[in-house]
This record gives structure tokens, C-alpha cells and sequence, in this order.
């Protein structure tokens, strides 16, 4: 204990903060990936996991000993150290963006000044590990999957930023703690209903959700970028895109929801995350209704959708914000 | 075909799809010469699954070859074996009794629904909807536990014989068929709204390509795929061979040719089809439903065919007899074959989403392929 007492406690906060991090993102896609299985199975007709556990609640984590305990095979043709980097850079960069999500009044990491602008670029930098893991592979159905990838985070980061600029208009501020602050009388989903829905058509894209799942559509491209991938690297990916979802669901809710407002419970200081997980993982089974019941867009209708009318209602609706802020 | 070298002008590259692929339900391998994104040529490679089928039709006695007819084309299994007998009473000039042709009509049209629905759900799958099946395959469900009751089987039915039907059926096959018609009208509206009138199906579905009257005559093309062109050919109307001439149906037909037009007759096809099975049922004769048939069938020297319309289009057997108690030739003409043969014109400059698209419009059945 003396010991322990040394250690500058900078350091004790950074080991508990990344150690709870990787809990809450495998936990989190632990949750989600329940919550997808057994909805998609109410959708269908079907119960969904029942074997592993009450109600299959297990389901998630005998598939995760499954796939650790599978070999990682690399395809003689692939780059070799790329093809090991990729799963790691999917990965890396979602336990970062945690930083600045404001979970509750207290419940954050760090406040920054530019929080918004930190989270849009962490979560943009997922096309890279999704380029590097399609390329890499050596193998076409791979390569379709990075590319078509690229173009479509590149497009759909657009209408993205441009509906978020207008919620910044109206705050006058990027951290992401004074946005939640900022919505204790209305919040900007009220004001902002266009921003919103771009927002989240745009975070559905960028996370490669249904309907525009086209980098790893599996009726075209068997399986897309991660073709290749076996194991846990597999599942890294698997863990990134639940992530990924979770960042899309928990930037709209700071952004449009209100963050962690809501009525307080008998836990009073810690209340805020309930209201703030919730509102989450609601903005989630909208997205997860959406994946099972849409077939996929083609590739050029995508693109069209996002250049031909998400941007330019997107670039309308911060015109008419900016004007109206200013007046 | 000029693309066996590549082609030196574009900056082409070729994609194997399959014989493992998701989307090509079964193993068909089609070689794809791709642009990016775009498909210049592709051609499909055949064979992976052949069974010699047509051979071991000249190896074995007439009766014996019958359980080979429902493993072509499994997924409308009755109706295939439904070609066959029908082929053999042709020949040796027998008198099948009304009720087994009747019951022939509605187990076929209830295997043809079954068909159907079993495309839906896998095109939709192409589509990259995963949904849709899950309502297709509890409907399809049905009718494999109402045709189990009465065949014994699932999937690959051995259920006709020659001079009529094994076995007899019974009330409560009637009782569970009406009620499947009443569950089915109903199931319609729900397609109608999560399939039909979706807007992101819409826009992948229509107008991708048209199948025109001119490249149908050139390919064969049968069944589905024709109607949506505008021609009304459906042997069940057009050459009606069993009980058919005697039921007050429709052969619905497209205009524009597209894959939406292939699709929209296919349901309303299915619509008929329990119109069919309606009438069949209410007018259902009494009697035998099988004749006597010397055990070692001869059959008279001499030639004959028999064509049936599948859920996929005409199948016709033709065969060949020498007098012996085995055939001399038998040729199966197969609907999927005709089908596939076209894709190659017809996929010129598409994308590789369109390709998957036109394949599920397409309704293979691989093993009707690789006989």
C-alpha cells in the first residue's frame, strides 16, 4: 500500500481510465451485439440466441472464446506486417475517442476545448484501418471492399460536418460539455431536426451500417474488406464497428439529445449517465431496425444521395442557421 | 469470347465469382472481366455439380429413373417429376383417373407457390435485405408441412407414379390447404409493404435491364422471365397437359421487361396459383388415383415429348425408346439453362451490384443446370 501511495496519481487515473475504456468498448460490444442478434430475431420471426445461458445471454461470449481461440491465417499474398497493423488501427482509435465523451456532468475523461473536432477526427480515421485491411489482404473482393469504403467515408463526412457546423453556430463553442450545457432549455434536435436526420444518415454510412453496408456487402463481396481476416483480428474489426455505432449514437445525443439532462434519479450525481446511455442505445435500435428491414442500396446511388441531397441540404440548412443566429 | 486474353484497351481485370460466392446459390462460377467496378464480359462457367443425370436415365428402367427427376430442379421437385410420368403415359398410351390429376395440379401448384416464395426470399438476400426470408421460408413452411403429410418427404418428392399418385388424399389435407390460402392472401399486403413498395428496392429493381421478346426468342428464354417481356406463354395454358385445361386462370404477363416486371409476375403468378388450387379443390372428382401398370413397363419404339411449366419455365423431357424396358435416349431441356445463357448480353456494362441482381432475378437452380 505504501507503494501504491508513491505512484503520482496522474498515472493511476490515465491505468484506470484505459483499463475501464477497454472494459466499457467490449462490454458495449458484448451489449450491442445481443441487442442486434435478438432483435433481428424478433423481426424475423425468430427468437434469436437461446442455447448459451437464460436467453442466450452468454451468446456474445462464447463467440468471442470461439474466435480467440481460432488461428489468425495471413494469405501468402497479402503484406504481412500491414495485414497484422490493420485490426489494430480499427481498434486503437475507438478507445481514444472516449476521452472526450461527456457520459454525465462529472463522468469525463477530459473537457477539450475543440472535443467535437477531436471525436469527428478520431472517428474519420476508421477508413484508414479499413483501406489498409482491404488492400492489404490481396485479394479482389478486398479491395473492392476498401475502396468503395473510401468513397463513401469521404462523401458522407461532408453532409456530416456541415449538419454538425450548424449546431456549433448556435452554441458558439466545440467542447463538447458546453454543447450539452448549452441545450438545458430546448434541445437542438427541436431546433435542428435537419441537421439531425443528416447527421444520422451520415453516421449510419460512416459506420458501414444497412442500408449502406456496401464495403462489406456479402451478397456482392462475399464479405468485403475483412475477407481475410480470421480470429481475433476478426473480431477487432467486429469490436470497432459496435464502437463505432456507439460513438455515432452518443455524438448525436450530446449534439441533438441534450446529453446527459433528464430528470434526476435517487443517484443523483450519477443519474446523467442513465439518461445518457439510454438515449444511446435508443438512437442505436433505430439504427439496428433500420439494418433488418432495408435492402442495400447500390454503390452510385449512395453516392448520389449523399452529393445530390444530403450535402446540399446540409450546406441550405447551415445558410439558413447562420443567418438566423445572426439576425 | 474475346475476353480469354483480357482486353488490351481497358483496364480490365478478372474477379472469379464463385464456384463459392454468396449470391450465386450454388456452385456456379462465373468468370467476371471487370472495369473497376463495372462488368465488361462475364461467362459462366459450368459443371462443378454434374450428376450425368440424362445418362443414368438410359441406364435404368423407366419406373427407376423417376426419384432422379425431382433432384433436378429440387426446389420444384413435383413439378419436375410431373414432366417425367407424364412423359412415360404418353407413351404407353395411359389413362391416368381424374382425381390423381387432380390432386397432381394441386400438390404441383402448391410446390410452385413454394418455389416462389423460396425466390423472394433469396432475391431479396441479394439484394442485402435480410428480412424478407425469414417471412418467405415460415409461409414456404407451410406448404412443405401440408405436402409432407401427403408425400412423406420435404424437398425431393417421389410422390407421382406412372398411372397416377402414390397415395390418396385426405380431409385434413384439404382442411390445411384452404386455411394456408386464406394465411397467404393475407401474407400479400405484408410483402406488398415491405418488399414492393419500398423505395430503396424500387430503385434497385427497376429499369437495370430489359429482357426484350427478341432476346427471349434467341436464348429460349421460359417461364417468369418471358411473361415479364409481354409474351403470354405459359404451357399450362398455351399446350395444357394434365387437369389444367379444366381451371379458370390468368397468365399474368409484364410489358416493360425488367427485373420489377419479372418480380411483379411472379407474385401475381402466386396469386393464381391458389386460384388454381381453390378450384382444384372444390371440383376434386371422386374415384382411384392410380392405375395398374405392369411391373416391367415396355414401352412401344418410338419417340415423344412432354414439356411442364415450372416455376422457372418449360422443362421438357424428350426421349427415345427402342422397345427395351430402358430408354434408349433421354434429353431433359432445362428452364435455368436457357435462363443463365442469357446473362452474358445482358449484364454487358453493369455494375457488379446489378450482376448480383440480375442473378436473383434469374432463379437458378444449379443442379437443373449441372444435370
Amino acid at each position: 500500500m505504501e507503494d501504491f501511495n508513491q505512484l503520482p496519481p496522474e498515472l493511476i487515473r490515465m491505468i484506470v481510465a484505459v483499463v475501464v475504456v477497454i472494459g466499457f468498448v467490449f462490454l458495449n460490444s458484448l451489449v450491442l451485439g445481443y441487442l442486434e442478434r435478438k432483435l433481428a430475431g424478433r423481426f424475423q420471426l425468430r427468437p434469436g440466441p437461446m442455447e448459451v445461458g437464460p436467453q442466450g445471454v452468454l451468446q456474445l461470449i462464447a463467440d468471442a472464446v470461439k474466435l480467440l481461440g481460432k488461428q489468425f491465417i495471413i494469405p501468402r499474398e497479402a503484406n504481412a506486417p500491414l495485414f497484422r497493423l490493420a485490426p489494430f488501427l480499427a481498434f486503437v482509435p475507438v478507445g481514444v475517442s472516449f476521452i472526450v465523451i461527456p457520459f454525465s456532468q462529472k463522468l469525463q475523461v477530459r473537457d477539450f476545448d475543440v472535443g467535437l473536432v477531436f471525436i469527428l477526427a478520431v472517428m474519420a480515421f476508421n477508413v484508414v484501418a479499413t483501406l489498409v485491411a482491404g488492400w492489404m489482404s490481396n485479394n479482389k473482393y478486398s479491395l473492392f471492399g476498401a475502396a468503395r469504403s473510401v468513397a463513401q467515408n469521404v462523401a458522407y463526412e461532408i453532409p456530416m460536418l456541415l449538419s454538425v457546423v450548424a449546431v456549433v453556430l448556435i452554441t458558439n463553442s466545440v467542447s463538447m460539455k458546453e454543447i450539452v450545457l448549452s441545450q438545458q432549455e430546448v434541445w437542438h434536435v427541436v431546433t435542428q431536426p435537419v441537421a439531425f436526420l443528416i447527421y444520422f444518415i451520415a453516421g449510419m454510412a460512416e459506420t458501414h451500417r444497412a442500408p449502406f453496408d456496401l464495403p462489406e456487402a456479402e451478397s456482392e463481396l462475399t464479405a468485403g474488406f475483412h475477407t481475410e481476416f480470421s480470429g481475433i483480428c476478426f473480431s477487432f474489426f467486429f469490436l470497432a464497428e459496435y464502437t463505432n455505432m456507439f460513438f455515432v449514437g452518443s455524438v448525436a445525443v450530446a449534439l441533438f439529445f441534450g446529453g446527459w439532462s433528464g430528470p434526476t434519479l435517487p443517484w443523483m450525481d450519477y443519474s446523467g449517465i442513465v439518461w445518457y446511455m439510454l438515449k444511446v442505445y435508443l438512437l442505436l435500435f433505430i439504427m439496428i431496425w433500420i439494418r433488418w428491414t432495408f435492402p442495400r442500396v447500390r454503390f452510385d446511388q449512395l453516392l448520389n444521395f449523399c452529393w445530390k441531397y444530403l450535402t446540399p441540404i446540409a450546406l441550405v440548412n447551415l445558410l439558413v442557421t447562420a443567418v438566423l443566429v445572426k439576425l | 469470347m474475346t475476353t480469354a486474353t483480357g482486353n488490351q484497351d481497358r483496364h480490365s481485370f478478372f474477379l472469379n465469382m464463385g464456384p463459392q460466392h454468396p449470391s450465386t446459390h450454388g456452385v456456379l462460377r462465373i468468370l467476371l472481366e471487370m472495369d473497376g467496378e463495372y462488368v465488361l464480359e462475364a461467362e459462366p462457367v459450368l459443371g462443378y455439380g454434374h450428376r450425368i443425370q440424362e445418362k443414368m436415365g438410359e441406364s435404368r428402367t423407366w419406373k427407376a429413373f423417376m426419384p432422379n427427376t425431382s433432384r433436378l430442379d429440387y426446389v420444384g421437385a413435383l413439378i419436375c417429376t410431373h414432366g417425367y410420368v407424364g412423359l412415360i403415359e404418353r407413351m404407353a398410351g395411359i389413362e391416368v383417373p381424374p382425381r390423381a390429376e387432380y390432386i397432381r395440379v394441386i400438390t404441383s401448384e402448391l410446390n410452385r407457390i413454394g418455389s416462389h416464395l423460396l425466390w423472394l426470399g433469396a432475391f431479396l438476400l441479394d439484394l442485402g435485405a435480410f428480412t424478407p426470408i425469414m417471412y418467405t421460408f415460415d409461409d414456404r413452411e407451410q406448404i412443405l408441412d401440408i405436402l409432407e403429410d401427403v408425400t412423406g418427404s420435404r424437398l425431393t418428392y417421389c410422390y407421382y407414379r406412372v398411372g397416377g399418385v402414390n397415395r390418396d388424399i385426405d380431409e385434413s389435407f384439404i382442411e390445411k390447404t384452404r386455411d394456408f390460402i386464406r394465411r397467404l392472401r393475407g401474407r400479400f399486403k405484408i410483402y406488398q409493404d415491405l418488399i414492393t413498395d419500398n423505395i430503396i428496392f424500387i430503385k434497385r429493381v427497376r429499369d437495370i435491364v430489359r429482357f426484350t421478346p427478341d432476346m427471349a426468342r434467341r436464348y429460349g428464354l421460359t417461364g417468369p422471365l418471358l411473361r415479364s417481356t409481354g409474351i403470354r406463354y405459359d404451357i399450362r395454358k398455351n399446350e395444357p397437359y394434365s387437369a389444367y385445361s379444366e381451371f379458370d386462370f390468368e397468365v399474368p404477363v409484364g410489358t416493360t421487361g425488367d427485373c420489377m416486371e419479372a418480380y411483379q409476375v411472379r407474385i401475381r403468378e402466386m396469386e393464381q396459383c391458389l386460384r388454381i388450387i381453390e378450384q382444384a379443390l372444390d371440383r376434386l372428382p371422386e374415384g382411384p388415383v392410380l392405375v395398374k401398370t405392369p411391373r416391367k413397363l415396355k414401352l412401344p419404339p418410338g419417340d415423344a415429348s412432354f414439356s411442364v411449366e415450372t416455376a422457372r419455365g418449360e422443362l421438357a423431357y424428350y426421349l427415345v425408346s427402342d422397345g427395351s424396358d430402358v430408354p434408349y435416349r433421354l434429353k431433359i431441356r432445362s428452364p435455368c439453362f436457357s435462363n443463365l445463357s442469357l446473362l452474358p448480353e445482358v449484364c454487358r456494362d453493369m455494375l457488379l451490384s446489378d450482376l448480383v441482381m440480375v442473378l436473383g432475378t434469374l432463379d437458378l437452380v444449379i443442379p437443373a443446370i449441372d444435370r
